[in-house]
């Protein structure tokens, strides 16, 4: 009796171990790529964004550095050309002719210069730009506020959010869901740093960084810095749009909220 | 409190040591340990260089990884196992939640049960011969009968470094990374150095909880693996009678 439990013990503990080996070496990447298990991971975005809309609150503003931090190389992120017929064009002609469209859920849609947007309320801010890769670079900026635009065309009651259309695509796709956009709810929108540059270091914004005009949302990630900003829509949902995960990385797993 | 001990055959008595809660989060801080380990060198790959500083000095990084030509940390130590930022980061947040909560649990608990103050403080006596323990544990002789009833003095320290140094270093490092928190706690980023020292500092401290890990286990192996892994499994560690004597 005592020796057939033994032998039942020691082939139950080589069954085990076998088992345990083999899900080690398929668990890690079978379990990686099952859905349920990637839900579940999405839940710290909702915990990550709760603490810490929570602990930021609407204003406390991101580090701001002075004149001799700024870095001397900065990496350009994304697309450094769209390269597009349109967008040379524009270029071409210093940006005379492009217009930042502001429409969607507004009282009083916009058709914005250059010029214009020089001549409304404005802030520059000298801030450390985090790449999502790791690496940070700082510069300094200069923008309008994006809450004086939105003064300007006064959101209707039901808008939540506001996409960023881009003149850039990282991916050719032929439904266009490679052209880059992003969301970003009316928090971030209103908060003071959040601005629509068009100057980088005291010179107009170069085209490797995102000429004519940028967004800089300086307490996320620098996906979420639109480049190239050809349209501002405001929207009550960013399901219908693209993928609809909020944003070109969004689309492709990357968290909407990039606080972290 | 205290368990009473169990008289085994054989002279040996068992003593119990480690609780409940102590088993279970010792174990699920191994987990997110492992999990974290693996998906920040997925993060890693994804820009294998460090720097000091605020922002990174492309051309003099402090440390990079890798040639360029391929993944600089490869698949078999990375999650996923292939090249992939987004998962890499979905992993390691959720984790990163897990371990903060799951350290928090346990440091409430030893700090109020007393077993800091009990069973890893070192005593006087302890810390008068410290120098002797380091000998005997250089030639990996192990405290035996009553001394073998509770940790060492190098031990206890190793430990105190390790829950109240490197993994708070490890989550505050971690936190001043991201751009958010730091727009609240700037003047810890600060105190690290800045953005890039902070990120720098992340992977030193990960760096040293390996080696701890390693050193760890090689004690584990060299004090008596079975008797070692009942007592983190079940709670009772088995004290034998020293050799030749009572």
């Amino acid at each position: 009796m005592t020796h057939g439990s033994g032998v039942d013990r020691r082939r139950w503990l080589q069954r085990a171990l076998a088992t345990i080996g083999g899900l080690a070496l398929g668990a890690c990447d079978r379990i990686s790529q099952s859905d349920r298990v990637n839900s579940t991971l999405d839940y710290a975005e909702g915990w990550t964004k709760g603490v810490q809309r929570l602990l930021l609150g609407r204003n406390t503003l991101a580090p701001e550095y002075s004149v001799r931090d700024i870095s001397t190389s900065f990496r350009a992120n994304g697309t450094t050309n769209p390269d597009t017929e349109e967008y040379n064009r524009l270029a071409q002609a210093s940006f005379a002719d492009w217009r930042l469209v502001v429409g969607g859920l507004v009282e009083q849609p916009l058709e914005l210069s250059l010029e214009e947007l020089r001549r409304m309320a404005s802030r520059t801010q000298i801030t450390r730009h985090d790449c999502v890769e790791g690496w940070s670079c700082i510069a300094k900026w200069r923008g309008a506020r994006l809450s004086a635009v939105l003064q300007q065309a006064r959101l209707k009651p039901g808008a939540r959010y506001l996409a960023f259309y881009c003149a850039d695509s990282l991916e050719l796709t032929l439904d266009g869901t490679g052209q880059y956009y992003e969301t970003i709810d009316l928090v971030d929108a209103m908060h003071p740093q959040t601005i629509l540059a068009y100057d980088m270091n005291d010179r107009p914004l170069a085209v490797r960084h995102g000429a004519p005009l940028r967004l800089r949302l300086e307490r996320q990630l620098g996906y979420k810095m639109a480049k190239y900003l050809m349209r501002i829509e405001a929207i009550d949902s960013y399901r219908g749009i693209a993928r609809g995960k909020g944003g070109y990385w969004e689309d492709r797993g990357y968290q909407w909220y990039a606080g972290i | 409190m205290p368990v009473a001990d169990r008289a085994l055959s054989r002279g040996r008595i068992a003593v119990y040591r480690h609780p409940l809660l102590v088993r279970l989060t010792h174990w699920l801080n191994a987990l997110c340990l492992l999990v974290l380990l693996m998906s920040g060198l997925q993060i890693l790959n994804a820009h294998p260089a460090l720097y000091w500083g605020e922002s990174s000095t492309f051309g003099s990084p402090f440390i990079a990884f890798g040639s360029g030509r391929s993944a600089a940390f490869p698949g078999w130590i990375t999650l996923p196992g292939w090249q992939d930022l987004a998962d890499g980061r979905r992993w390691h947040f959720f984790f990163a939640w897990l371990f903060v909560l799951n350290g928090l649990v346990y440091v409430i608990y030893a700090l109020v049960s007393g077993r800091v103050r009990c069973v890893l403080a070192p005593t006087r006596e302890q810390v008068r011969h410290i120098g002797s323990s380091l000998l005997e544990h250089l030639r990996l002789r192990f405290p035996h009968g009553q001394e073998a009833r509770h940790y060492n003095v190098l031990q206890k320290l190793t430990y105190l470094a390790v829950l109240f140094g490197l993994l708070p270093l490890m989550a505050l490092t971690g936190l001043t990374m991201s751009p958010g928190m730091d727009a609240r706690v700037h003047f810890l980023t600060a105190v690290f150095g800045g953005r890039q020292s902070a990120r720098t500092i992340h992977f030193l401290t990960a760096a040293a909880l390996v080696s701890f890990f390693l050193v760890h286990i090689a004690a584990v192996l060299a004090a008596g693996p079975l008797t070692e892994m009942r007592s983190i499994v079940t709670g009772w560690f088995v004290i034998k009678p020293p050799k030749g004597g009572s």
